[in-house]
């Protein structure tokens, strides 16, 4: 055995890895995709259009009363959206993961289906439900009490607060179930052993010790608020107020101007990056959560005849963030007018005739849509695995840094990412705006660090005689990572890839800035469909996105590991 | 390093000074190039081949959706082989994503019509237009034609205030937009954006200069419910979302009463904003042929004729009858505006409509 062992390293010391040219093309390409972005966004931000240095746009701005007002009003936003999010998902968790509550199962797939529902589609579904006259539950309203007014109005700064926490409450759902299904219920039983009341326990022990991703929950939902784009811009300006997200946007008007566009969007950048800070300080003392962890199952509370009430709070916010919105969608794909009653006399496939018929733009954009996504999920799928294999198995000095890389786009809103890329290659020498592969690169951007998160978790959880093994038969790191490690990995590597294909078919933020009329995709096509006020077409659209998405989730999660709490932190 | 500009996407300068220049020609604007073969042209068989064989054309209109749509299939069925490609969006928006798009190098579109005069002074002195003079353009009145060949006004809309009968009593029906600084219309109003829609810079442009801005700052006092598109209006009145619209385009609210909606439009007592919408040929046309004969169809009495009795558009073309129960243009009291006087003004337009509508 020996002679033969020292004839393989021989021959591996002679034979030319081509793993590491790959790996040092890797961390070249997460800089640039990184960099290059970030950096034409200061240069514009601090020149003027002679290209000298200036504080000018930064002047310009603050001298702005409509600026700060934007940026104002997109914190208040931000912050409300933050603390609605918290107040709903948190109990809505402890009740899924801690309690006895009928149909657990069904309340996370609805959750889960909040989640894959496109922001922009579900403030659009509120218009049709919430719009003060023509919302179809204000004529329900009126209907039921005979009054004249209105219950609800979608176009207030509440409204849009309402409409954004719908769809970034799973955030911190997720995070605080999973934080409640690894906290071991030692602590929980001492409260109980000593005499302490359900309530006492809950609010003493069990409250402070999902604090923590409460809290880390409750800035991701933040951050997605205050960068979103969609949303406000479907629902603030009807009522005439900007946020920043879509000040940055109107400063695109042709003539563009492209420096207050960059300087606006730097305050943003900071301001994720120091949350970001936050909840990782945050979610770093949560060790003690783990304290005494033996792996004891979690203790169950019996709601007993709260039961109903309980499921009663759970079926009224999942109506509000998904069976309301959808079948407020349904009707308006099926009927021409949205406040004509449902009947078989209004019904109609007239929209969907319209949407796949007659519409030039829909086959493009669903060809575009689609490619993109599966194409970004292949990509970003492919890197991860790369990246994490040489970052847990410390396959070179400094490979830490690769994970490193592939985290930092977290920072980086998707508005912004917009901005950066189109200074970047807008620019004719690149040829680069006006292609698919523009939008490539922001998804691809956009999508690594949840990617990465997830694969590295995964990858952490395999142990490495495998890969020692294949090594020392002799086989190249590449050849090893394609053979042993996909192979174990594959229900991570499928759980990644549908994310990264949902993450890209629901983005707006960046692509609204990058798209062109040959690069179009459903998202911005119906965004641009509600600029005319065309609900029914929007409707049709929507209904499709949302079918693939639930198809993909489907087949997601007929993969096992891929279970609902594997939830990742970035959309 | 000394902080040295590379290739600017849009070099602000240039633009400010093509503003200035398009102001200063006034009328004697100069054709950038002539191309060859500047007489009109006629769809001969060769030409009607060439664009078969090209396939596509693509068309980026400010036109409303589903009339934009019903045109290109009035096309296709009469080009079989020819798929047109409707890039549907603002006037401004379609100047926008031209304006990127010629700016990166990208050339992508074949024929593009927007509501914003400005649009095509700003397109033609940039050398972004071709010279393209179809034989139908015989029949439009010289107004209606750029002298040089470059573009031509291919219909003719209003903004207007317009109402929906079941929410408006008889008695509070207005007659001029002063009307509608009445507190009853607090919070009942919808309008299209000038930042937007070509239509509304327009309508604003002449109603600021009508009616001065101390109506928009009091308009602005009124909650209006604020939409994008000039399309957009007529719909939200018909969803009973609002009674009445300040401005808006009068062929869809032609489109609604069509549908059966109870849509009444006001002709207003200060003067109606006329819109002209051109259309032209871009220079660097994917789609050089295709492009022509569909250009030439836009302009044809059959297309114009179809986009009036189905779209209520209005048209120059002088052998379309408007088939549509309304007054004709010269019995409306029109206010016209100027693209040169309106051009280096848009900026400033959009930033105090801003002051009074918050966006």
């Amino acid at each position: 055995m020996t002679p033969k062992l020292a004839d393989i390293s021989l021959n591996r010391r002679f034979r030319f890895d081509a793993s590491r040219p790959v790996f040092a093309l890797l961390a070249l390409l997460l800089a640039i995709l990184v960099v290059f972005p970030l950096f034409w966004l200061l240069f514009y931000a601090f020149s003027d259009s002679e290209g000298s240095a200036t504080l000018a746009n930064f002047i310009a701005l603050i001298l702005d009363p409509t600026v700060l007002r934007a940026f104002g009003i997109a914190i208040l936003m931000a912050l409300g959206v933050g603390t609605l999010a918290t107040v709903v998902a948190t109990p809505m968790a402890w009740l899924v993961s801690r309690t006895d509550i009928p149909g657990r199962g069904v309340i996370r797939t609805l959750v889960l289906a909040s989640f894959v529902t496109p922001p922009f589609l579900g403030a659009i579904a509120w218009e049709i439900l919430a719009a003060p006259n023509s919302g179809v539950l204000n004529d329900l309203y009126r209907w039921v009490t005979g009054s004249d007014g209105a219950l609800l109005n979608i176009y207030t700064f509440q409204g849009l607060i309402f409409a954004i926490a719908c769809y970034t409450f799973p955030y911190v759902f997720t995070l605080v179930a999973n934080a409640l299904d690894r906290i071991p219920s030692d602590l929980e039983d001492a409260s109980a052993i000593l005499g302490a009341k359900w309530s006492t326990t809950l609010r003493k022990v069990t409250f402070p010790l999902v604090l923590p991703a409460m809290l880390a929950g409750s800035l991701i939902a933040l951050l997605q608020a205050l960068t979103l784009f969609g949303s406000p811009a479907i629902l603030a300006l009807p009522s005439g107020f900007h946020v920043i997200t879509t000040k940055i946007w109107s400063y695109f008007q042709f003539p563009p101007q492209l420096g207050l566009a960059a300087s606006a969007a730097i305050p943003l950048l900071l301001i994720t990056i120091f949350l970001l800070r936050g909840q990782k300080w945050i979610l770093g003392r949560k060790g003690y959560t783990v304290l005494g962890g033996k792996g004891t199952a979690a203790r169950v509370t019996h709601l007993g005849k709260m039961k109903w009430p309980a499921l009663g709070m759970v079926g009224f916010v999942l109506s509000l963030t998904v069976v309301l919105p959808y079948a407020a969608l349904m009707k308006a794909a099926f009927t021409r007018n949205i406040s004509e009653p449902l009947n078989f006399a209004s019904l109609t496939l007239q929209n969907f005739n319209f949407v796949f018929f007659e519409f030039s733009a829909t086959r493009l954009a669903m060809w575009n849509t689609f490619l993109l996504g599966i194409l970004s999920a292949t990509v970003v799928t492919g890197l991860v695995v790369i990246i994490s294999y040489v970052v847990i198995r410390r396959s070179f000095a400094g490979s830490a840094f690769l994970g490193t890389l592939a985290t930092t786009p977290i920072a980086i809103p998707g508005i912004v990412l917009g901005v950066g890329l189109f200074l970047s290659y807008a620019n004719p020498s690149f040829m680069l705006y006006g292609t698919i592969w523009i939008l490539l690169i922001a998804f691809v951007t956009l999508g690594l660090p949840a990617g990465y998160q997830q694969m590295s978790s995964a990858m952490s959880s395999v142990h490495s005689d495998l890969e020692d093994a294949s090594r020392i038969f002799g086989a190249s790191r590449l050849k090893t990572i394609w053979l042993i490690t996909t192979p174990l990995l594959r229900t991570s590597i499928v759980a990644t890839w549908c994310f990264v294909f949902i993450a890209t078919i629901r983005e707006l933020s960046a692509t609204i800035l990058l798209t062109t009329a040959n690069t179009k995709l459903v998202s911005v096509l119906i965004y641009d469909l509600n600029e005319s006020g065309n609900l029914g077409a929007i409707s049709v659209l929507g209904i499709m996105l949302l079918s693939v998405s639930f198809v993909v989730v489907f087949i997601a999660n007929k993969v096992p590991l891929m279970s609902s709490n594997r939830l990742p932190l970035r959309g | 390093m000394p902080w040295k500009m590379p290739v600017a996407p849009f070099p602000k300068a240039a633009i400010a000074s093509a503003f200035l220049l398009v102001a200063a020609c006034g009328e004697q604007a100069v054709a950038p190039e002539l191309q060859v073969g500047a007489g009109p042209y006629t769809l001969t068989p060769e030409l009607i081949e060439a664009a078969t064989a090209e396939g596509i054309v693509s068309y980026y209109s400010s036109l409303d959706l589903i009339v934009a749509e019903r045109m290109a299939a009035a096309f296709e069925e009469k080009y079989p082989g020819i798929d047109v490609r409707v890039e549907r969006a603002g006037s401004e928006r379609v100047f926008q994503r031209i304006g990127q798009e010629y700016s990166s190098g990208i050339y992508n579109a074949d024929v593009t019509d927007t509501s914003d005069a400005v649009h095509f002074a700003y397109f033609k002195n940039e050398g972004w237009l071709a010279h393209a003079v179809p034989t139908e353009f015989a029949d439009f009145p010289a107004d209606a034609k750029d002298p040089d060949g470059y573009f031509a006004a291919f219909r003719a809309d209003l903004s207007v205030i317009a109402y929906n009968e079941q929410l408006v009593s008889a008695d509070e029906v207005p007659t001029s937009f002063a009307d509608l600084l009445d507190p009853r219309w607090k919070g009942r109003m919808v309008k299209g954006h000038p930042g937007y829609s070509g239509t509304i810079m327009t309508a604003t442009y002449v109603l600021s200069e009508a009616l001065g801005w101390e109506y928009f700052a009091q308009l602005g006092q009124q909650e209006v419910m604020q939409v994008q598109s000039s399309t957009d209006p007529p719909k939200k009145l018909a969803l009973g979302e609002r009674a009445l619209q300040v401005d808006g385009n009068e062929y869809v609210a032609v489109q609604q009463q069509m549908a059966g909606v109870p849509l009444k439009i006001i002709y207003a007592t200060e003067g109606t904003p006329l819109v002209v919408g051109n259309a032209a040929i871009l220079d660097n046309a994917p789609h050089p042929n295709a492009a022509r004969l569909f250009y030439a169809f836009m302009f044809s009495q059959e297309a114009q004729q179809l986009n009036s009795d189905t779209g209520g558009v209005r048209s120059f073309h002088p052998s379309v009858v408007d088939r549509n129960n309304r007054p004709t243009l010269a019995e409306i009291n029109l206010l016209r505006s100027d693209p040169d006087e309106l051009g280096p003004r848009l900026q400033e337009i959009k930033t105090r409509y801003e002051e009074h509508f918050g966006t």
